[in-house]
């Protein structure tokens, strides 16, 4: 009698949870899509969407650019050590460009984007609201969502598609710099093989994935902030938060992308 | 007028506002007051929209808001402003444009014309030439008067100040009712103040109305208020006198 008693208790705690998780994933998918819906309504806020250009892009670049040429350099010593063994060091460039092209170029970029964007715009967004300011934005008759969100999910929309090229080109130039001039291959066949083996729906698959990567940063960041609690401290888990659950939506999303598109 | 009828909220299992009645008087000063997380600044928000009840209705005028969705609600909103109990400045800008970013949002004046109308508001608000001050530079006080401006300049037919003077020492706070007052004579505007401020708001308020356990126990015109016999009222009123004589 006990042990059932106890028994529907566990089952009734674990249906509440799964409800509360489950109204949880709504509430932030109907975020999504009203400060999407505000994407098309006027005013249209330009001026805003140049600003989170310029923050969410121009700003990462350093970073970005970083940590491709360094990702590149390494995939050139692996690949080459590797290839070593059958003795196809010639296929180094395209070995280095497709990893770089489908898989580490948009992961990558995407993540130092959530590490410095993200956790920006969560903390930025969660200010506002623990302040007040955002209050003061819906009492002046400005929607906070049209005012502060749409802006940055266009700009990482746009944005992070444009420093994950750069994360491939330059990838790719760091590839060369060990493959070519520190390991000896030869540089003509390191860009004969890239130009032989890429193709367009790998560049394809790689645009598709920064989109989409785009847009889960802005998304998690931005509605962390936006529904922190009023402390400090339900500040700092808002960011921890958006910064953990955006890198593992874009690793999980990345593997049913990937499925998808081979 | 804004009325209220039968308005509850709750947060959680706390129920906080349990069946409010209010209504209040178009271009007067009504000061809320009130212990202590009895919900005022609760309350001052379901006014303009910022809290939807659970139950009951919150009406401007002919319009019940409490139904408005987003757009139809923001024109209602047109018709208030509202000076925060942080003063809510927008910290990446400037006091100036922070005055200025209602003008330039809602196209209330032009471009050429928003220097002359920020600096005379500025100037109203006694900071003439701290426009250039970040939020981070300002005082307590100052920052309330930056809000108070930024407030001002859209002409509202409402204001709501959610307690103008936490935080502020005695004569600063003494300014900010004063300039609240002075404002109100100058504009007539419907104001609706939460306060702690005793006996201060009795001098600027036109009416006063007591929230306590979620309801409106008390409401009369000023004067009349201080005379009060109900026990809750006359408790709250000596006990914050009280305070003041000791300090």
């Amino acid at each position: 009698m006990f042990s059932s008693v106890n028994s529907m208790e566990w089952i009734i705690g674990v249906g509440e949870r799964t409800l509360v998780r489950v109204q949880g994933m709504g509430h932030m998918f109907l975020f999504l899509l009203r400060a999407i819906a505000w994407v098309f309504r006027p005013p249209f806020r330009f001026d805003q969407i140049l600003k989170q250009l310029h923050f969410i892009g121009f700003k990462s670049t350093f970073v970005v650019v970083l940590t491709a040429i360094f990702t590149g350099m390494v995939l050139a010593l692996q690949g080459y050590y590797s290839l070593q063994k059958f003795g196809s060091e010639g296929l180094l460039g395209s070995a280095v460009a497709l990893s770089m092209i489908r898989e580490l170029g948009p992961v990558l970029a995407a993540l130092m984007v959530t590490a410095r964007a993200g956790s920006a715009m969560t903390a930025e967004i969660g200010i506002m609201r623990i302040t007040e300011q955002i209050d003061a934005l819906e009492t002046m008759a400005i929607n906070s969502l049209q005012y502060l969100i749409s802006p940055k999910i266009i700009g990482a929309l746009v944005a992070v598609p444009l420093l994950v090229a750069i994360f491939d080109v330059v990838g790719i130039y760091g590839g060369y710099l060990v493959g070519v001039k520190l390991l000896g291959v030869s540089g003509g066949s390191y860009w004969s093989s890239i130009e032989s083996a890429v193709e367009w729906r790998d560049v394809y698959g790689g645009i598709l994935k920064s989109v989409s990567f785009g847009l889960i940063i802005s998304w998690v960041c931005c509605y962390k902030g936006y529904y922190t609690k009023m402390s400090s401290e339900g500040l700092g888990k808002a960011t921890t938060e958006a910064v953990v659950l955006s890198s593992v939506l874009i690793l999980v999303w990345d593997y049913f992308l990937t499925s998808v598109l081979l | 007028m804004i009325t209220l009828k039968g308005v509850e909220k709750s947060f959680g299992k706390q129920q906080v506002l349990q069946g409010v009645d209010l209504k209040i008087p178009t271009g007067k000063l009504t000061t809320i007051i009130g212990p202590s997380g009895e919900g005022k600044s609760v309350l001052l928000k379901h006014m303009i929209g910022l809290l939807k009840p659970d139950r009951g209705e919150v009406w401007v005028d002919d319009i019940d808001i409490s139904q408005l969705k987003d757009r139809a609600l923001n024109d209602v909103r047109k018709r208030f402003a509202m000076l925060f109990q942080s003063a809510a400045l927008f910290d990446s800008m400037n006091v100036f444009d922070n005055v200025a970013f209602p003008l330039r949002e809602k196209g209330l004046a032009l471009e050429s014309d928003i220097p002359r109308v920020v600096e005379g508001m500025l100037e109203r608000v006694g900071l003439v030439g701290a426009g250039h001050k970040n939020p981070s530079e300002l005082s307590g006080g100052m920052k309330k008067r930056v809000g108070l401006a930024r407030a001002l300049v859209m002409g509202p037919e409402i204001i709501l100040f959610d307690e103008p003077t936490t935080g502020l020492d005695p004569l600063m706070a003494k300014t900010i009712h004063d300039l609240i007052r002075s404002m109100h004579r100058v504009f007539g505007f419907t104001a609706v103040m939460v306060s702690h401020q005793i006996p201060e708001i009795f001098g600027i308020s036109d009416w006063v109305a007591m929230l306590k356990h979620g309801k409106i126990i008390a409401m009369a015109p000023s004067k009349e208020f201080q005379k009060i016999e109900d026990p809750a009222v006359r408790e709250f009123i000596s006990v914050n006198e009280e305070n003041i004589v000791q300090v």
